[in-house]
């Protein structure tokens, strides 16, 4: 008995292909039934561990909605790590181009910040720099320092209220979103990953910083909405900031 | 801005930031295992870390009509700055049906 690995993988993402040739059961006659539960099993595995991956999304467009874009999905996008933990890393791009959820327009926003949650939560631990450490170094320096930025640190900037939406479906008594542009930055300070609503202007000065930009750098990355004092705040006090050079 | 300013402008923002920490050290935070209630574990780990039952069925597209219905259609945001229709639309799913 001889399947070919393509032959199964292409049956297997696909509910109407019939059993890949060559697969038998005990009897010699086609696996079928088998196959079925094979297929179906990853199927649902797979959908079940989107669900999980992104709980704010599914809360958005109803539990039947999600489990089948998540059919869809998990055709089109198959993992292709075994660590599921990383699964559903191109929901955004594949949610933007997926026409019936054009009507949730931030919906790959929401996704964004969901992936970068999970990231967050899995990025290595760091050891957080003491803020005397940045207070000591003389003004004239200090414009040429530059700070290495934790790697559980994101941002994301996008059109819509996506703090605010995230929050209202996460947070009992969260305030209702008001349509505006939000940007938000991904921290963990802990062990657990939290969300903190910034500007545009502070999310291109922390990506100008994890990017190995110094902070005169950094500066003139924003435009003058930025509220530096605010952003350095936020990094120091979520232990974003791990050495300075 | 000249040199100058922006020197001043980013002693002065360190100095804010610093001073803002509130020197309360961080409460040691223990990760605890398995005293979650069942099904009411912290999901912030993602999908594979968890075992998930396998008994049910997967639906097939076409099993109803796809259309948004959750917690966005109570959100109420006004239409974005280019008109953007945010309405649901009842657009069934046309992809992955079975031939």
């Amino acid at each position: 008995m001889t399947v070919s690995q393509s032959d199964f993988t292409a049956s297997m993402l696909d509910p109407a292909a019939s059993v890949p040739s060559g697969l038998q059961n005990p009897d010699g006659a086609a696996a079928s039934k088998r196959f079925n539960v094979y297929r179906n099993n990853v199927a649902v595995s797979l959908s079940d561990a989107l669900e999980t991956a992104f709980p704010v999304v599914r809360k958005l467009v109803g539990d039947q909605f999600f489990r089948a874009m998540a059919g869809v999905y998990l055709r089109k996008h198959p993992p292709k790590s075994p660590l599921m933990m990383f699964y559903g890393a191109a929901m955004p791009q594949f949610l933007s181009r997926f026409e019936p959820a054009k009507s949730v327009p931030y919906l790959p926003d929401i996704a964004k910040v969901e992936l970068a949650l999970r990231h967050a939560y899995h990025a290595a631990d760091t050891k957080p720099l003491d803020a005397n450490a940045l207070a000591a170094v003389a003004p004239d320096a200090l414009m040429r320092t530059r700070l290495k930025i934790a790697p559980a640190i994101q941002t994301i900037t996008s059109p819509y209220p996506i703090h605010a939406i995230y929050r209202a479906n996460t947070v009992a008594d969260a305030s209702k979103p008001i349509m505006q542009p939000e940007a938000l930055v991904v921290t963990r300070a802990g062990f657990d990953p939290e969300i903190h609503l910034i500007n545009a202007a502070a999310a291109s000065c922390i990506d100008a910083l994890a990017q190995g930009q110094s902070l005169g750098e950094a500066m003139a990355v924003a435009d003058d909405t930025l509220d530096l004092g605010a952003t350095l705040g936020v990094l120091l006090a979520q232990g974003a900031v791990t050495e300075i050079y | 801005m000249s040199n100058a300013t922006k020197t001043l402008v980013l002693a002065s923002a360190v100095a804010t930031a610093v001073a803002g920490l509130t020197t309360s050290a961080a409460a040691a935070d223990v990760k605890c295992f398995g005293v979650s209630l069942a099904g009411e574990n912290d999901c912030a780990a993602g999908p594979g870390t968890t075992c998930a039952g396998t008994s049910t069925v997967d639906y097939q597209g076409n099993a109803w009509t796809l259309v948004p219905e959750g917690s966005c259609e109570t959100m109420e945001l006004p239409a974005a700055a280019d008109g953007t229709e945010r309405a649901g639309s009842l657009e069934a799913l046309e992809r992955d049906l079975p031939a």
